[in-house]
């Protein structure tokens, strides 16, 4: 189905009268939003060689909520340069109008009423329909998928991915990376590829190379015509999967960034006949833009990881010339449109368009809400069980603790009757309003992970600070290489000071426990989950959520466990709001 | 390029290596040429191990490149290349600034030998990776930092 216009104006008016309405019937609503412009999704195509990007959607094949960070800070040379720019300043630095449908897509402001005003965003039944509709103007476009796209539901858990693999045959995704799909183990990723994906979606990675021989295990690259242009995809998996996830997963594989190798296969590329050259990267943004700094003969990258939503394509300067770089948010929430100019074998322009899939202004493509339908039917019960409401609203998004982490630290630390909880610092951002049931669902898009065990150790003070040192390099280090991607530590029971802009060994400070300084030489009891060591025998850490749930009923949060930020003043990747 | 050849020269080179390495090996000790440098592979910091082997500390900046990960992928087996396109190397050598005993690896290599070795090396925590090439009795060096980390929390 491609929808025209004057189907897409009747979706719009619809979608606003329904946001009127909800104003006018708030008295206490005071903030004023302005409505989608009529022409939303109307994106003028421009010159010969169209891609379509999104990236680590998570599985989410429903429409969600989603709050951007309001801490995302950028230390060395990234500081207040894209992506480190949150609220306000994110604003003042796209020249976006605040109280716009662009302000609640790229910001958390005023959040909560936004949301209830615009809508949920995402679901693969309005992309879908947005990509359909986006191609029929573009034909011979490409649909790249930059991975994280098997991974962080309960139906993709449940069916070890099966669930996207057919939904992204069926959206028609021609060229795909990846990161969390190596969670399934290497056997079912390499049986998903020969047996669902050949033939229809090209799976990329110049990165992964086997330990023995040195061999590459996947295609490094595929070439593509659009109209008569050949385009190289060469794909750029997560660099630093084995070390972030467990690597007896895919105890065979080796990754890294590899910048050598990968100047290699561009140049091969183009010996190949390429005339343009895109890398689909899941590297995360600072290293992206490193890389583009450093890397000649790439056109664009388009990447994912940090799920760095960026309204624009920042233009790279390096020894051949200039590289495009694109990030495309995260959880369906947004498509990028990449339209390229290419003649005489050259890309002689291009417009860029990063658009929110607001599910109110898209009416759902019919095809894909069946097969939506079809593929959760059988876990419909299990998944649609209330464990409890939510007074407040819960978001995970940014460097810190977010509320629907504090949840899941609560429950650790009450369940597993623990001093101290650690969880892990994904990215994965699915937000709940206030009033909105938690079904098991939900619980499952924070936790759905195939190494799931919830853990207890004895740490002393010592080791803790060690951790948490650790993990902090891994966010704040000032040479993006040296970064995996992931926020910090979500830190539950202990309280501290964070400098990042300081080195390794110098960051956390001030550590508490129930207003006591940690002692470095006691031990404490450390509830965890999301072990990468070893597989480990246990409670998976969604059970620990819903008892806890269930006991509760009614949740509140409050103010979540963020450190006290030291040498933060100024950064435009902070703005605090727990105050 | 011609990787058959490289390729041939490689296994040739770590064949040779392989005897002045300081863990046990496969193959019958048989010391290339001059005897086992003890004293450099049990010193502490990487000026002491450099005196031990060379006799002097004095090295420059060169002509050297090294391939590492930027993290390594399990401390245990950090994959690492030294490669330098001068002619007239004599030895290629490896250290790990923060290991207990920081000289991992020391490479003497035949008369018109390519500057090239890769192996493996085992590193406790994350540190400087120095590879140290001399040629016609001169010690160029490069470093690079390779980092350790316990993982996890990836996004």
């Amino acid at each position: 189905m491609s929808m025209n216009r004057r189907e897409f104006l009747r979706t719009l008016a619809v979608a606003s009268g329904a946001g009127l309405a909800l104003s006018g019937c708030s008295l206490l609503n005071r903030k004023t939003f302005r409505r989608a412009p009529s022409d939303f999704y109307e994106i003028p195509p421009y010159g010969n060689v169209s891609l379509l990007h999104f990236t680590d959607c998570h599985a989410q094949l429903l429409p969600l909520w989603f709050r951007e960070p309001h801490i995302n800070i950028g230390v060395g040379g990234m500081k207040g340069r894209p992506p480190h720019l949150v609220g306000r300043q994110f604003l003042e630095y796209f020249g976006i109008e605040p109280g716009s449908i662009y302000a609640h897509a790229y910001t958390y402001l005023d959040f909560v009423e936004a949301a209830q005003f615009y809508g949920k965003v995402g679901g693969f039944a309005h992309l879908a329909t947005l990509v359909k509709h986006l191609r029929a103007q573009r034909p011979g476009s490409l649909l790249l998928d930059g991975g994280d796209t098997w991974q962080g539901s309960a139906t993709a858990l449940w069916t070890k991915g099966q669930d996207m693999v057919d939904a992204c045959k069926l959206l028609g995704v021609d060229v795909m990376t990846a990161h969390w799909e190596f969670t399934y183990g290497a056997e079912r990723v390499q049986e998903i590829i020969e047996n669902d994906l050949a033939g229809h979606i090209d799976f990329v990675a110049h990165n992964v190379f086997d330990n023995t021989w040195e061999e590459r295990v996947f295609d490094p690259y595929v070439i593509k015509e659009i109209n008569g242009v050949p385009v190289a995809v060469i794909g750029q998996a997560f660099p630093y999967t084995p070390v972030a996830n467990p690597r007896h997963m895919i105890p065979e594989w080796s990754f890294g960034i590899r910048e050598e190798e990968l100047q290699e296969v561009i140049d091969e590329a183009k010996e190949n006949g390429a005339r343009v050259c895109v890398l689909l990267s899941h590297n995360g943004m600072d290293v992206d833009l490193k890389l583009a700094s450093r890397v000649r003969g790439l056109d664009a990258i388009l990447g994912g990881h940090t799920h760095d939503a960026v309204p624009r394509a920042m233009e790279v300067k390096n020894a051949a010339g200039t590289t495009l770089v694109i990030n495309s948010g995260s959880n369906g929430k947004f498509l990028s449109v990449l339209d390229l100019d290419v003649r005489g074998g050259q890309v002689r322009g291009y417009r860029f368009h990063l658009l929110p899939v607001f599910s109110n202004l898209l009416e759902p493509d019919p095809e894909m809400s069946a097969y939506i339908e079809k593929v959760r039917a059988p876990f419909k019960d299990r998944l649609d069980e209330t464990l409890a409401v939510t007074d407040d609203l819960l978001f995970r998004r940014g460097n810190f603790n977010g509320t629907f982490d504090q949840l899941i630290l609560d429950a650790m630390l009450a369940v597993q009757d623990a001093q101290i909880a650690f969880s892990p610092g994904f990215r994965w951002g699915a937000t709940l309003l206030p009033g909105d049931p938690i079904t098991f669902e939900d619980v499952m898009t924070q936790t759905a992970i195939t190494y799931p065990t919830a853990t207890l150790n004895e740490f002393t003070g010592e080791q803790i600070k060690i951790i948490m040192e650790d993990v902090a390099d891994n966010l704040f280090n000032k040479d993006p290489y040296y970064q995996q991607g992931g926020d910090m530590v979500r830190v539950g029971g202990l309280r501290y000071t964070m400098d990042p802009t300081a080195d390794i060994g110098h960051r956390i400070r001030d550590m508490e426990l129930d207003g006591k300084p940690i002692d470095p030489k006691k031990k404490y009891k450390v509830a965890g989950w999301a072990p990468v060591a070893r597989p480990v025998e246990g409670k998976p850490i969604w059970d620990v959520v819903a008892e806890y749930l269930r006991d509760k009923k009614f949740v509140r949060i409050g103010r979540p466990n963020e450190p006290k930020l030291v040498n933060v003043a100024g950064n435009p990747g902070y703005e605090p709001i727990f105050a | 390029m011609n990787l058959a050849r490289r390729d041939v020269l490689k296994l040739s080179i770590t064949g040779a290596a392989l005897a002045t390495l300081p863990i046990g090996t496969l193959f019958p000790a048989r010391p290339v040429q001059a005897a086992y440098p003890d004293n450099a592979f049990q010193a502490k910091e990487v000026a002491k191990a450099l005196q031990d082997l060379f006799g002097t500390t004095d090295t420059s900046a060169g002509a050297v490149k090294i391939k590492a990960p930027d993290i390594a992928e399990n401390g245990a087996v950090v994959p690492v290349t030294v490669s330098t396109g001068m002619d007239g190397v004599e030895s290629i050598t490896i250290l790990v600034e923060k290991n207990p005993s920081p000289l991992v690896a020391h490479f003497e290599l035949g008369p018109r030998t390519a500057g090239y070795v890769s192996t493996r090396i085992k590193m406790g925590e994350t540190s400087p990776v120095i590879a140290v090439v001399k040629a016609n009795g001169k010690l160029h060096t490069a470093s690079k930092t390779v980092k350790v980390t316990i993982g996890g929390c990836g996004g």
